[in-house]
């Protein structure tokens, strides 16, 4: 039995059941943060069987892939599950403070793990339709988180949130639906094999572009991003962390698992429209934060203009630029957290999160300053924090691939990251207060619990910055899985799977029971 | 069967693109639950129409016997109209709030979450 596979899902399900039972005594956060640290040593778990046997595949309920549900880690789904339990663990601890006993009663922390149970369940997953209901779990469970708190902000946010969520819900689920018509099949492995049978290639490529759309949206890039910086600046500061670190990465995954092992038949024609898509993604992105003024509408949008460097390194499509969007990938989701985190901090301190209207940081709380600064840097990519390993990584590829425009905005926007981020720290930390409070962190109520997941995430960025070659390596075989899926394939449907010529079984997609055919 | 089925699913997304281009968020509501419907019905058509073939097995198979009716489409549809059916029901609650707390439905007048325009 593939207990390995189901436990990172069963642990965060069974910590929300017993954290809704408790939910009007305060140790319903203590329930979380204790099924987060379960969670973590599963996901740990699974990560060192992936790295012991490569990739494995469960099938639930012993129906036989590709009818029944294939649970399938590779080494992305396995990194992706470990840093969503880092992070979830983190922000549950983060919520002790956060989150008062009112939201606690009205089942915060019950919708928050079943946030993280959606989001490990996306990247598990093995069936494209599987992963539609753990798309709509968390897409849930954030509408819960949203707005619990019920105040204007929080409606008018979620009322934009909520419908351009669902529009791209729905186009994923058309999508769907025209998939299966044309192959009579939904299993991922299964997928890439139909789909190089499929005569209308043409027809392939709209479908494409249907997932295209409706990932793009989940993962706020490029033309569709308007709903992530309506809504990621209303909610408490928990909320907001875990919705930046992990909400927007579901959907990039979704975009590199679909845009390597399905959708890639005519890479001239998509990759090259999702490099239009990263560069715009990535100079809108800056160019709205240079505009802004909140703390957290600031980190919104570098939210953005960093989902586009993860999209071109998809787009660039060569091995280096994989490991470039994987590397990516696992530093954003710690930085940006942080970030948001650390904006929570600034605001409990100063009382405010417009950046014009508070300051002092610095001079009363250096230590917070110090903790800001080791993200902030990381984000714009200065050396040695793991933000400089990423985007080296991103620009090497995309020059050895003559792109040098490209590659020239990507340094640019950088560069402009580093300007926002700047304006934060001239802002909040530099200048005396303008209401003359000395913001001291040594008296503020709460503290530990604020500061030990900030203080443990940034470590883990230097840790990634110093010592970059463990993590390199590891995401240059995760990205070799990508780009070659035959044990992918081999692993979910079996070792005979992979034939020169695949077995006669018609293209007509199942008029008939599909068990005739087995 | 198929042809009149696609016909239809088209009407309905029409329908339904123009309902969600209007500002009232009722009426938005109203064209996402359309398209809800028209994405279901095309799973259900991208299975293929059998009539008259339920996809039962007889007493004393293993398998059906003969042409049946493919049983997996209308899973997935069933799958999908739940789900649906709860994201829409929250939607609603959410449309009700947000008329009690902001005193609007107009979609342009919600900006309590935006920066003050200024000038």
């Amino acid at each position: 039995m593939s207990w390995y596979l189901s436990l990172p899902l069963i642990l965060p399900f069974a910590t929300a059941v017993i954290a809704f039972l408790l939910r009007d005594r305060a140790i319903g956060a203590w329930v979380s943060v204790a099924g987060s640290a379960l969670g973590l040593v599963a996901a740990g778990v699974l990560m060192a069987l992936v790295l012991d046997q490569g990739i494995v595949a469960g099938q639930m309920g012993n129906w036989p892939a590709p009818f029944g549900i294939t649970l399938v880690a590779d080494l992305l789904s396995a990194v992706m599950v470990l840093i969503t339990a880092i992070t979830a663990l983190a922000v549950a601890i983060y919520a002790l403070s956060d989150v008062d006993m009112r939201h606690g009663r009205l089942g915060y922390h019950a919708l928050f793990q079943i946030l993280i149970a959606g989001v490990t369940g996306a990247f598990l997953t093995g069936d494209l339709f599987n992963m539609y209901v753990w798309f709509e779990v968390m897409l849930i469970a954030s509408f819960g988180l949203l707005i619990i708190n019920g105040g204007k902000e929080q409606i008018d946010a979620g009322v934009k949130y909520v419908a351009l969520n669902l529009i791209s819900t729905i186009l994923f689920l058309t999508g769907i639906g025209l998939l299966y018509g044309l192959t009579g099949t939904l299993n991922f492995a299964d997928l890439a094999l139909k789909v190089e049978e499929v005569e209308n290639q043409a027809l392939l490529t709209v479908i494409s572009m249907m997932f295209m759309v409706a990932f793009g949206v989940k993962a706020a890039a490029f033309p569709v991003f308007f709903w992530l910086p309506a809504a990621y600046h209303t909610p408490s500061f928990s909320v907001s962390a875990v919705f930046a670190g992990l909400l927007t990465k579901v959907g990039v995954y979704a975009l590199m698992r679909v845009f390597t092992l399905v959708f890639d038949h005519d890479i001239g024609y998509t990759h090259t429209i999702l490099l239009w898509v990263a560069c715009f993604t990535m100079v809108t992105g800056v160019l709205g934060a240079a505009a802004q003024s909140d703390f957290r509408k600031i980190l919104s949008f570098h939210i953005i203009s960093q989902i586009g460097y993860m999209i071109l390194g998809l787009a660039i499509y060569t091995p280096l630029a994989l490991v470039g969007a994987v590397f990516y990938l696992v530093h954003h989701i710690i930085v940006k957290a942080n970030l948001f985190l650390i904006a929570g901090i600034s605001q409990r301190l100063t009382g405010g999160s417009d950046v014009y209207k508070i300051g002092g940081l610095y001079k009363s709380s250096p230590f917070l300053a110090a903790l800001f600064l080791i993200p902030a840097f990381s984000l714009a990519g200065f050396p040695p924090l793991s933000g400089f390993w990423a985007k080296y990584i991103i620009v090497k590829a995309s020059l050895d691939q003559g792109l040098w425009i490209v590659a020239f905005l990507a340094l640019a926007v950088g560069l402009m990251t580093i300007y926002s981020m700047t304006k934060i720290w001239a802002e909040a930390f530099w200048k005396p207060h303008p209401d003359g409070i000395e913001p001291k962190l040594s008296t503020l109520p709460g503290r530990s619990a604020l500061l030990i997941p900030v203080i443990f995430l940034a470590v883990l960025t230097m840790v990634i910055g110093l010592m970059p070659d463990p993590f390199v390596t590891f995401a240059e075989r995760a990205a070799e899985q990508l780009l070659d899926s035959t044990a992918y394939i081999t692993t979910v449907l079996g070792e005979d799977a992979m034939p020169a010529a695949l077995p006669d079984t018609g293209d007509v997609p199942a008029t008939e029971n599909p068990e005739v055919e087995q | 069967m198929e042809p009149l089925l696609s016909i239809l699913i088209g009407v309905l997304v029409a329908a339904s693109v123009y309902l969600m281009l209007a500002r009232n968020l009722m009426r938005f509501l109203f064209g996402l639950i359309l398209l809800s419907n028209a994405a279901n019905l095309a799973i259900f058509a991208s299975g293929r129409m059998t009539a008259g073939g339920p996809p039962l097995v007889p007493d004393g198979f293993d398998t059906p016997v003969g042409t049946v009716a493919n049983a997996l489409p209308q899973a997935l549809v069933l799958t999908a109209i739940v789900i649906g059916f709860g994201l829409f029901a929250f939607a609603l609650i959410l449309a009700v709030r947000a008329y009690r707390s902001l005193g609007t439905l107009n979609t342009d007048e919600m900006r309590v979450a935006e920066p003050k325009e200024q000038g």
